[in-house]
């Protein structure tokens, strides 16, 4: 497959990762085959690193969950910067998202929980006791407008007349 | 108390001839048809699945907040046609004096009325290249001339041919409506297919109307401006707009390039019925062409893996399709069903709720075909193409 058609087929998977094999084949006009083994190579490079679904938990009820962002400063060691510690982070199952910052901070730590309570605890007790922190400033989110492109509840249905020239 | 002699106790005819012998299109009846029914598919829609960007809304609601609400001059913004003519030249290499050569329209269909209205009277004939557009034929009849149509079909993949065309040519000969890439068809011509089209323009002494309303979606080859065309410049009208590139078809803006003396003509009748386009569309579309670039490319990506995706769908559904080099239009043969294409249409709403537009409404070399169009959800076009397979496989001669 060539270099333009295999960014079309990662712009196409990144947008909408349930596209059969056999959609995206004609979609690209390749063969199945050729889709799969390109999908395959692209997952083997962790170009591709996961196909997920985008949730709106707040519409299911019983699962509600907390999510805060917090700002970290931390003092970066000799010879890997910032990397070590944030390979500290970035181990704990509750930690969904970080990012080297530039700016006022160094690190941005997205944290989910079920509860404020649980979100605190871990501030407290795993993040802020790590040797190279130096401070936290948490956020917690209130609601969710748009996540990765997506458009929560979205409105805007198609308004075209069913059949036009 | 005297009376004139004009006075009179029966009723005068109210409407005029020309109009009372122009039919109402057919899309018309689809349209009546398809919008009675609940949870249909729409294959229907001629216009773009996307809104307008929002930078481009955005531009609009702005003009309006710094208080842009008088008319603009007549031919549009000087801004504007700046902005056009750059545009034009960059994408298309064909240059215009934005001073005397652009007329900012109320959407291409405007466009092609000033055309045909500034250049042809009364007992001209102008050729149509069809299955076109639905308007060039009745625009041409409107305005007291003969529309004569130019047939093409699937056995040149619904592009327009030298001897078709010679074919067709009188004395009383005065114009050529194109329209590639096409609208119902999907058809694209190459430069130098449309150089055998400059030919006979050329020996005929003919003008050429090319609406080129769909030259950002040519998904396999860069579209050529008839104007870019050796010595065509001159005999060129070059219509198109911001509807379908730009997603912006109710905002009513389009624009044409001809040369001074016909543009000029041009402007006499729309300064005299329009005054001027819409303001606040225009600063949209200063705006869209001055910053659309990234969303026109992705709006084209996404319409040619849908385009790819529909040729192949059709095809294994059994309906027997061509690809489609542009727009965003598929027209396969209906014939594997033994229906015409009327009778597909209709059966496919009533059994299938999916709506599609009989070719035979968008003139000669249509019948047989229906217009699939594909600027819709992948996922509502996966479903669509699974009920005409059903439909095909149980009608199938
Ligand atoms: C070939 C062609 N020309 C012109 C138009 C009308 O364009 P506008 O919205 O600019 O009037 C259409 C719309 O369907 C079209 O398909």
């Amino acid at each position: 497959m060539t270099s333009d058609k295999e960014i079309e087929l990662i712009r196409i998977l990144e947008h909408n990762g349930r596209v059969e094999t056999e959609v995206l084949a004609k979609m690209l006009d390749e063969s199945e085959e050729d889709v799969k083994v390109c999908m395959q190579k692209l997952e083997d490079e962790q170009v591709i690193l996961s196909y997920t679904a985008i949730v709106d938990w707040s519409k299911v009820t019983k699962e509600e969950t907390i999510a805060a962002m917090i700002d970290v400063k931390v003092t970066p060691q000799r010879d890997v910067g910032f990397d070590e510690v944030a390979a500290r982070i970035q181990r704990f199952p509750e930690v969904s998202a970080l990012y080297l910052m530039s700016g006022t901070y160094d690190l941005s730590v997205v944290v989910e929980g079920q509860t404020m309570d649980g979100v605190a605890r871990f501030v407290s007790n795993k993040l802020s006791t790590l040797d190279a922190v130096l401070s936290t400033t948490t956020h917690f989110r209130l609601k969710k407008y748009k996540h990765d492109g997506v458009v929560f509840n979205q409105d805007e249905k198609d308004r075209r007349m069913v059949v036009s020239p | 108390m005297t009376q004139s002699s004009l006075h009179t106790t029966t009723r005068k005819k109210r409407l005029s001839k020309t109009v009372s012998n122009i039919e109402p299109s057919g899309i018309r009846r689809f349209f009546d048809l398809a919008s009675t029914m609940e949870d249909c598919i729409s294959l229907g829609v001629g216009e773009p699945d996307f809104v307008t960007p929002w930078n481009v809304r955005e531009a609009c609601m702005a003009s309006l907040e710094q208080g842009y609400t008088s008319y603009t001059s007549n031919a549009g913004m000087p801004e504007l046609r700046q902005a056009i003519t750059d545009y034009m030249d960059e994408r298309f290499q064909v240059s215009y004096d934005p001073e005397q050569e652009v007329i900012v329209t109320v959407g291409a269909s405007e466009a092609i009325d000033l055309a045909v209205r500034a250049t042809i009277d009364p007992g001209d004939e102008v050729l149509v290249a069809t299955p076109a557009f639905v308007s060039y034929e009745p625009l041409v009849t409107l305005s007291g001339a003969v529309p004569v149509p130019v047939k093409t079909d699937a056995s040149t993949d619904f592009k327009l041919t030298k001897e078709r065309l010679e074919a067709a040519i009188t004395e009383r000969s005065r114009a050529i409506v194109l329209s590639f890439p096409n609208n119902p068809t999907g058809a694209v011509m190459s430069k130098r297919e449309l150089e055998a089209i400059a030919e006979v323009a050329e020996a005929y002494d003919l003008l050429i109307f090319s609406d080129e309303i769909y030259a950002e979606l040519s998904y396999d080859i860069p579209h050529t401006a008839f104007s870019a065309l050796e010595r065509m410049h001159d005999r060129t009208v070059l219509i198109s707009g911001f509807s379908k590139a730009f997603a912006m078809t109710g905002w009513r803006l389009g624009f044409v390039c001809a040369p001074a003396d016909i543009a000029q003509a041009m402007l006499k009748i729309h300064q005299y019925a329009l005054m001027c386009a819409p303001t606040q569309a225009q600063h949209g579309a200063l705006e869209a062409l001055r910053n659309g670039r990234e969303a026109v490319e992705k709006m084209t990506n996404s319409y040619r893996a849908r385009r790819n995706y529909t040729v192949h769908a059709l095809n294994e559904a059994g309906l027997n399709c061509h690809l489609p080099g542009g727009s965003f239009y598929a027209f396969p043969s209906v014939e594997a069903t033994g229906m015409d294409d009327e009778t597909f249409a209709e059966q496919l709403l009533i059994e299938e709720k999916v709506a599609v537009v009989p070719g035979s409404v968008f003139g000669k070399g249509g019948e047989g075909h229906v217009r699939c169009s594909y600027a819709t959800s992948l996922d509502s076009l996966q479903t669509a193409f699974a009920r005409m397979e059903a439909f095909v496989s149980r009608h199938g001669k």
